[in-house]
């Protein structure tokens, strides 16, 4: 049983509907990255898992989020407080909105370590620096007494993984952790998490527009259009041979080295609103494959023999011997 | 007319920002852009790329005259822009136009998307009668593939993408020469960043447009560009001639291979990237980037190496290039 199994989970925010049946699982020391263009729930799913829905109004409608065997739809809010930050660590976009601009950053990664582990003082203090040696913040000692204005975007972003780090957590979720910083220092926070899952066996989820992310971090990818799961792969299969005309399509307009002018393609047209969402399969209006069938009939999640999911009318289901 | 000379010809230009920390501290000084000198040929797309605070968007705007520059010259087909009136840059602003990355920003939320497109005539004192009105905005729209039912509606009611198309169709209202695009792609999802680049593409060919384009995205600059500008901390460090061609200075190298392709086969070897990029306001006496770089020896951190470029037209500021 994997560590974290989300399974057949629709969500509801004032009557409307913007997750449908999303499903997928991530293990100790494996690296799943969810991926889709904005409004087609990537980050709402990281806040279903983190039970974070009610403070958006919304709530689990149907489905399962087991962790580690435990029902996390069904957990009560005092039991949730004490899995959140503990076992299970959120980082956010922007590093500013996780940290607090009047306390030193040292203080808040110990505040994590004070809070879930019970550490002292000065055992607390120790531990985040050596926390932030681990990520490679500079002179961390000094470090640890700044406040986050004195610190680039890139530091800050690293303290706010200390912070996550600190309390030791199974799982870690990350929405767009590199969007906001240049590429050289994204380059060096990939890195950074990429270690953490490899060396300390965490499971990482990696939320992320940029497929050059999930290329070079993940190793499973599930593809949300619309509210759904279009299709999810291991990270190979889903490069070397995509099956979702959606997939083709998004692979298909990242521009890549020694590409030809001229043969980057668009997708047509816009990710349809929540309230809006069309009959039949959610992409068809923009498929350049689309049939009759396509535009009345929901597509279900198939499970080929190969861990492959696929929900699409049209796309090849035939897998290879080898594949 | 010298059809073969350089569209815009800029020599030695340089952007000095002054600031005080709080109000009776010392006097700051930055050097946005530092002795820059470059070429756009006409009917080429020159790509600029670089991290925060490389002075890329600062230059874009000294090009149009938008900031002042402290020294150097630009000319533009022959006209010295620096020493032209406020009346003679206006009418020179009809031939040079940009884009800028946040289309929501630079259009009035009071303006129908029609008066936006007519507010360029109005600037420059054009008069249009009712219906040549109409059809210049049909023909915009046309131009940058939206409906034309647009043409009443408000900024707001118009997602991101559209709202891009928006932006290109004003800045060709006028029929410019020069088009400058800062990030015109930046905010976007990656689906509609490729209509935007395919619209571009479409448009430079279709009206002989010259493109000064700044990225901070290597593989869309790579992809899009003729010629690629490479800049650090104020300067130009590099020059490729061709998109495809290798880098010589480490920085360019190291930013390659921070860019990840989408492509899990290809992934990068960054364990090695290391440091940050340091403050714009206290520059080392030697090579901006020599303490960052892994081929750095003792006279780079003495001497500055300038810009020297070889016969094929290939030029990097470096004392050893890679080869």
């Amino acid at each position: 049983m994997a560590l974290l199994d989300v399974q057949d989970l629709s969500i509801d925010i004032g009557g409307i509907k913007p997750l449908d049946s999303i499903g997928f699982a991530v293990d100790k020391g494996e690296t799943l990255g969810i991926v889709g263009e904005s409004g087609s729930g990537k980050s709402l799913t990281a806040l279903s898992i983190m039970g974070l829905l009610p403070l958006i109004g919304g709530r689990v409608e149907r489905g399962s989020i087991r962790f580690d065997g435990m029902e996390l739809t069904r957990l009560p809010e005092p039991d949730y407080r004490r899995l959140r930050g503990r076992r299970i660590a959120f980082i956010t976009q922007n590093p500013m909105t996780s940290l607090d601009p009047v306390i030193r950053v040292g203080e808040q990664i110990d505040q994590v370590a004070r809070l879930h582990l019970g550490l002292s003082g000065s055992a607390a203090r120790r531990h985040s620096i050596e926390i932030m040696e681990r990520l490679r913040i500079p002179e961390a000692a000094t470090t640890y007494h700044n406040y986050p204005h004195q610190l680039s975007g890139g530091m800050k972003q690293r303290i706010v993984i200390a912070m996550a780090l600190a309390a030791n957590p199974d799982l870690i979720i990350a929405d767009e952790p590199t969007t906001a910083l240049d590429v050289t220092i994204q380059a060096q926070i990939v890195q950074i998490l990429g270690e953490l899952v490899r060396e300390k066996g965490v499971a990482l989820i990696l939320i992320t527009h940029d497929m050059g992310v999930v290329a070079q971090a993940c190793d499973r990818v599930v593809v949300l259009y619309a509210g759904r799961v279009a299709e999810s792969n291991t990270v190979s299969a889903i490069f070397a041979s995509p099956r979702h005309p959606y997939t083709q399509a998004l692979i298909g307009c990242i521009p890549r080295n020694a590409m030809e002018r001229g043969s980057l393609v668009g997708i047509p047209g816009l990710v349809p609103s929540v309230a809006r969402y069309p009959a039949g399969c959610r992409f068809h209006p923009r498929c350049t494959r689309s049939e009759s069938l396509c535009e009345r009939e929901v597509p279900v999640l198939e499970r080929l023999a190969s861990g492959a999911e696929i929900a699409c009318h049209v796309a090849d289901k035939h897998e290879a011997a080898h594949a | 007319m010298p059809s073969l000379s350089p569209l815009v010809t800029i020599r030695d230009l340089n952007k000095i920002f002054e600031s005080r920390k709080g109000l009776f501290g010392e006097p700051r000084r930055m050097t946005a852009v530092n002795q820059v000198s470059l070429d756009i040929p006409r009917g080429q797309v020159t790509g600029v790329v670089g991290e925060s605070g490389c002075g890329k968007s600062t230059l874009a705007r000294l090009v149009l005259r938008l900031l002042e520059a402290t020294s150097g010259s630009i000319s533009f087909d022959g006209v010295d822009l620096l020493k032209q009136s406020h009346g003679a840059m206006r009418l020179l602003r009809r031939r040079m136009q940009m884009v800028f990355q946040d289309p929501y920003s630079s259009l009035d939320p009071r303006y129908t998307i029609a008066d936006a497109l007519l507010e360029p005539f109005k600037v420059q004192g054009i008069r249009l009668t009712t219906a040549e009105a109409r059809q210049k905005v049909e023909a915009l729209f046309a131009m940058v593939g939206l409906d034309a039912r647009f043409a009443q509606n408000h900024p707001h009611q118009l997602s991101g993408g559209q709202r891009q198309r928006i932006g290109i169709a004003r800045a060709l209202a006028l029929e410019p020469d020069l088009m400058v695009l800062d990030e015109p792609t930046a905010s976007l999802d990656v689906s509609i960043q490729a209509q935007i680049v395919t619209l571009l593409e479409k448009l430079k060919h279709e009206l002989g447009l010259t493109y000064l384009f700044i990225s901070h995205d290597l593989n869309l600059v790579r992809y899009f560009s003729d010629r690629i500008v490479v800049m650090y901390l104020g300067r130009i460090v590099e020059i490729l001639p061709d998109a495809k061609a290798a880098p010589r200075h480490p920085y360019t190298q190291t930013l390659l291979d921070s860019t990840f392709a989408p492509d899990p086969t290809q992934r990068r070897d960054i364990s090695r990237l290391t440091g940050e990029i340091p403050s714009p306001y206290n520059l080392p006496q030697g090579c901006a980037f020599a303490a960052r770089c892994r081929h750095a020896r003792p006279d780079c951190l003495s001497r500055r190496p300038v810009l020297e470029t070889r016969s094929d037209g290939h030029a990097v500021a470096c004392f050893h290039p890679l080869t």
